[in-house]
């Protein structure tokens, strides 16, 4: 076979081919200009963001939605340091990403060149695992084993960094020599004799309890989840990252547990003689103070990350095995549970705990009720991203997922700047779909440049402000925990964020805190084809309740204001 | 070093990819994960393919979770106890200064 000739940049535009990379977010500069030469002839689409975190939530925002490796791209320097926060935030949420970054040539490494840093260095603590490519030749593996890195096993990030005189070195090679693009490898199936102890335990248990974690959604076991709920009539709490796993409006959720949950999921983790936890770990928002987490429960622990297990609660059994393989062989060994008894009593504790909020026709645009309304309103398919602080958490608590993979939320790391670029990624990733991102008006500030994007592109991605014109969530802290001292939490001013859509050439629209028909206004907004911006003034000093106090235990949550703690 | 971090200490064994960056990941796992790392040696094997390393690790609770998440890097082949090793290994190499 004829050999041809590649540059390394030219064959890393070919092994992103192969990988099925169509849409590539990124921002070029001189380190990586081999490259971006290289894409001008590549059937890959470029996505040009506004800056390199920008960038990484556009891959984070395809990720989250497919659930296979996206890529991003960044030159060196400056460039590198700006995805570091995609990248971690990829890791805390296990998101399957590949980073790319030029780097200075070889022969700069180590002398201070302009726009060199240690990407590799920077990155080692945020990444699944990293390169540095010093040799044209090794792409051949390293492109493939980093695609097979991010997506098997625990998915995480992984970062490549290609020194310019990499991407420009010659290559010849014949066409078999290309690799097999790199993938998901399966994991070892979960032995009989685990599962077998697993379908002892829960035959034994009177009040099972099930805690269902994102891994739930990265398996693609939800359905399963929920049956096992059915089959053996436990009621479910829910992580952040879970939610659509199992649908809102199941007699078997009882919602999200955690810093933000209801009594209801406190009072059933005090009581439960048995915790099943699928694809979680046991982080500190979901358990409060770990020690006195389900304090009277046995834990059966599934995870395909056997670190996990152990590193916050000893589980009594622990089953390292990707959760679809271990929910669809159980299934079989479990009898169908008629006792009704522990799911009548968590739905009457839920029942007995609802959320607090003023009725809708009092307070149209009180968060929980703005959440419940939006719900109404978009098409019943619609992928919702957040960014972090309040706004995060209400529509945690009050819209009502459905579906695996419709929330997509800063989770682990909790980064502010997250859902603009996270709903640009859902719409390329999902063009049929309609994108909605509920925001702070805090946290939009921090990504608002990834709006160009939005008007390059003309996605159907709508962006819901619940602007309080404050730093919500540090000052619900401020105001709980720290005398009403509200240091650094009020915004001098706000900008018209209608105008600032418009002069993106977006749609913008201003609700007006006085407007007779607030949500009527709203609909219309959401009615009309392509991306806005619609901005909703919320009162400043509405509050996420309940609340557990950081460090404290979960059953020490507070359910409301009281003039003690005001 | 004192007797009781001896007593307590136990040797890892690491076999490991021979590169430039498999010393830092390794190093950068203990600094992150707040575990101690009192010693370290590390010699080419194989060939120069791989390496293996011999970490000085205090006896701690959390000695299964740092195998566990040392196991879990790309570069570390297989990781073990040496329990045959005696404790105080680690010091004799250092020599006689004290
Ligand atoms: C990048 C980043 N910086 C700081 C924080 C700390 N933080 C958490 S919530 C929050 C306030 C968010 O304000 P806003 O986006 O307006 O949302 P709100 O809480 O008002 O709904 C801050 C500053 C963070 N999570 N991320």
């Amino acid at each position: 076979m004829a050999k041809k000739t590649y540059t390394g940049a030219t064959l890393l535009t070919t092994l992103l081919e192969r990988q099925g990379i169509r849409d590539l977010p990124g921002i070029p500069g001189g380190a990586i200009l081999p490259f971006y030469d290289a894409l001008h002839t590549s059937p890959i689409r470029h996505i040009l963001a506004r800056h390199e975190q920008g960038a990484g939530f556009i891959a984070h925002g395809m990720a989250r939605v497919t659930g296979r490796a996206a890529a991003c791209v960044a030159t060196s320097g400056p460039g590198a340091t700006n995805l570091l926060t995609a990248i971690a935030d990829a890791r805390l949420d296990s998101i399957p990403l590949v980073a790319i970054t030029g780097q200075v040539p070889q022969s700069l490494i180590g002398t201070d060149a302009f726009q060199e840093v240690d990407t590799y260095g920077l990155s080692v603590p945020i990444t699944k695992h990293n390169y540095l490519v010093r040799d044209v030749r090794d792409l051949l593996t390293v492109i493939p084993e980093a695609f097979t890195i991010a997506e098997s096993g625990r998915p995480g990030p992984v970062l490549i960094d290609i020194p310019k005189d990499v991407q420009n070195a010659a290559i010849e090679i014949d066409d078999d020599e290309l690799p097999a693009p790199g993938g998901c490898r399966p994991v070892p199936p979960a032995p009989d004799a685990d599962i077998d102890a697993l379908a002892r335990m829960i035959a034994s248990a009177q009040r099972p309890l099930i805690y269902l974690g994102g891994g739930i959604i990265t398996s693609g076991a939800s359905e399963l989840a929920h049956e096992l709920a059915r089959r053996i009539a436990a009621p479910a709490v829910s992580t952040l990252n879970a939610l659509g796993a199992i649908p809102a409006g199941s007699p078997h959720l009882m919602g999200m547990l955690g810093m933000h949950g209801t009594r209801a999921t406190h009072t059933l983790l005090d009581e439960c003689d048995l915790l099943l936890a699928i694809g979680a770990r046991f982080d500190d928002r979901a358990t409060g103070k770990a020690d006195e987490f389900c304090p009277h429960a046995a834990i059966a622990h599934i995870d395909i990350d056997r670190a996990e297990f152990g590193k916050i609660k000893r589980p009594s059994l622990s089953i390292e095995a990707d959760a679809a393989d271990v929910l669809g062989r159980l299934l079989p060994r479990l009898q169908q549970n008629t006792s009704r008894a522990w799911l009548d009593r968590a739905t009457a504790l839920r029942d007995a705990h609802p959320l607090r909020h003023p009725p809708r026709e009092a307070a149209p645009l009180h968060p929980v009720n703005l959440c419940r309304f939006l719900a109404e309103t978009l098409p019943s398919d619609t992928i919702m991203t957040t960014d972090v602080g309040q706004h995060q958490m209400w529509v945690a608590q009050a819209y009502p997922f459905r579906a695996p993979r419709t929330l997509l939320t800063s989770g682990g790391l909790g980064t502010m700047g997250f859902g603009l670029p996270a709903a640009i990624g859902a719409a390329f990733a999902a063009p049929d779909r309609r994108i909605a991102c509920v925001t702070g008006d805090g946290s939009l500030l921090m990504n608002i440049q990834e709006l160009a994007v939005l008007a390059d592109f003309n996605l159907p991605v709508a962006i819901i402000i619940f602007n309080n014109a404050n730093l919500g969530l540090v000052r619900q802290q401020q105001e709980l925990f720290y005398g009403r001292r509200y240091e650094a939490s009020i915004f001098e001013t706000t900008p018209d964020f209608a105008a600032l859509a418009r002069a993106f050439g977006i749609r913008g629209h201003s609700i007006a805190a006085d407007s007779a028909d607030p949500l009527a206004e709203i609909a219309g907004a959401l009615a009309l084809p392509g991306p806005c911006v619609i901005n909703i003034p919320i009162t400043s000093d509405e509050k996420v309740f309940p609340m557990v106090p950081p460090g404290a235990a979960n059953r020490q949550s507070i359910e409301q204001a009281t003039p003690a703690a005001a | 070093m004192t007797t009781t971090a001896i007593s307590q200490a136990h040797i890892l064994d690491l076999r490991v990819r021979n590169h430039p960056g498999v010393m830092s990941h390794v190093t950068g796992l203990f600094a992150r994960r707040a575990f101690n790392l009192e010693a370290i040696l590390c010699v080419p094997i194989a060939g120069g393919d791989e390496s293996r390393m011999l970490l000085l690790v205090h006896g701690t609770p959390k000695l299964e979770q740092i195998e566990r998440q040392l196991a879990k890097l790309h570069d570390v082949l297989s990781v073990r106890q040496r329990p045959d090793l005696p404790p105080d290994y680690f010091e004799r190499l250092g020599g006689t200064e004290k």
